[in-house]
């Protein structure tokens, strides 16, 4: 799994069925990479339901999320307009886990990705990385800590 | 560390109990999250069987995308508190959960006595959709990831309504 101060290797998803999208785009953002196990998880208050409800905190920090799961761009399409969510989930589909794999947090055995979160800096910079157990939904304390952190740091 | 409250518990918070309770319960709730509906009458056992021992603190964490009156109720839960009938109006939404909807908030304000026309002034005041929010961020600060999620004497309780209950039944036998 990539750490913090590691360079965040680029790469290009889908994003809608006819879009794609890639991290270089988001220059001068942060961006807060949320990979995650399956679309459809069955609790009403899941991980990226939780983001959804958070886009003006992170907007507050510069901040713009995606999350990335090996789920294809059809199934984030239905996915995303069930939960009314604001913001891009990416098919790692085909080749299946890649960007997944690239990052260090492909679980082969599932053939998923795992529970993981990057905040990734203006430069492109990994400043924060974190695994959760893929049971926990890890909220996202540890993401707003590390967007201060970030923001205070370039004052 | 993780999974502690922040910030602890103030007079900025709504506070059902005995001050001098040794138990002080958080939950951050969604009016109209289901599993929040289903916690409330174990919230009310605990509050029955520990008495004094229990001091109860309700904080706001609507899915607001997810669940669209979670977010009115919130408001008009506080709107209510400002005339001193803040628990009357959680109870009543609770109760109340599967028939939320802008009239039924009014129907119920009604019900807990409110001046009708001060609660429907009281729902458009920005500073009660802050509070909410400042609830919310508190929450994710404190390493809320759903709903409901409880804090016993500041520290996160990794479990439901019941596992809450059976946990202080358990103590208390110590």
């Amino acid at each position: 799994m990539l750490q913090k101060g590691d360079k965040a290797p680029d790469f290009e998803l889908f994003a809608t069925p006819d879009q794609k999208f890639s991290i270089s785009e988001l220059k001068g953002k942060n961006i807060i990479l949320a990979f995650y196990p399956a679309d459809w998880s069955p609790v009403c208050s899941d991980q990226m339901a939780l983001y959804n409800e958070m886009l003006k905190y992170f907007s507050k920090y510069e901040a713009t999320i995606l999350g990335i799961s090996v789920d294809s761009k059809w199934s984030h399409l239905a996915f995303s307009q069930s939960r009314t969510l604001h913001f891009p989930l990416l098919a790692d589909f085909e080749p299946k886990g890649e960007v997944s794999k690239l990052y260090g947090v492909y679980n082969e055995k599932e053939g998923e990705s795992n529970r993981a979160l990057f905040v990734i800096d203006k430069e492109g910079i990994i400043a924060w990385s974190y695994l959760s157990p893929a049971a926990i939904n890890p909220g996202a304390d540890g993401i707003l800590d590390a967007l201060e952190s970030l923001t205070s740091k370039n004052q | 560390m993780p999974g502690q409250l922040k910030p602890a518990v103030s007079n900025q918070d709504h506070i059902q109990g005995a001050e001098e309770a040794t138990i002080e319960i958080v939950e951050y709730g969604d009016y109209q999250c289901p599993h929040c509906g289903a916690a409330y009458p174990v919230i009310q056992k605990i509050q029955k069987k520990f008495l004094t021992q229990i001091k109860f603190v309700f904080r706001n964490f609507p899915l607001a995308e997810s669940h669209r009156f979670a977010l009115p109720a919130a408001v008009a839960a506080e709107a209510a508190g400002l005339q001193g009938k803040y628990w009357e109006m959680h109870d009543l939404i609770f109760e109340n959960q599967k028939s939320l909807s802008h009239e039924g908030l009014f129907a119920m304000a009604k019900s807990a006595g409110l001046n009708i026309e001060q609660f429907k002034n009281d729902i458009q005041r920005p500073d009660l959709e802050e509070k909410v929010d400042a609830d919310f961020e508190s929450g994710i600060r404190s390493g809320v990831n759903g709903t409901p999620t409880f804090f016993v004497n500041g520290t996160r309780f990794d479990g439901g309504a019941e596992d809450l209950y059976d946990m202080l039944l358990e103590s208390a036998e110590d």
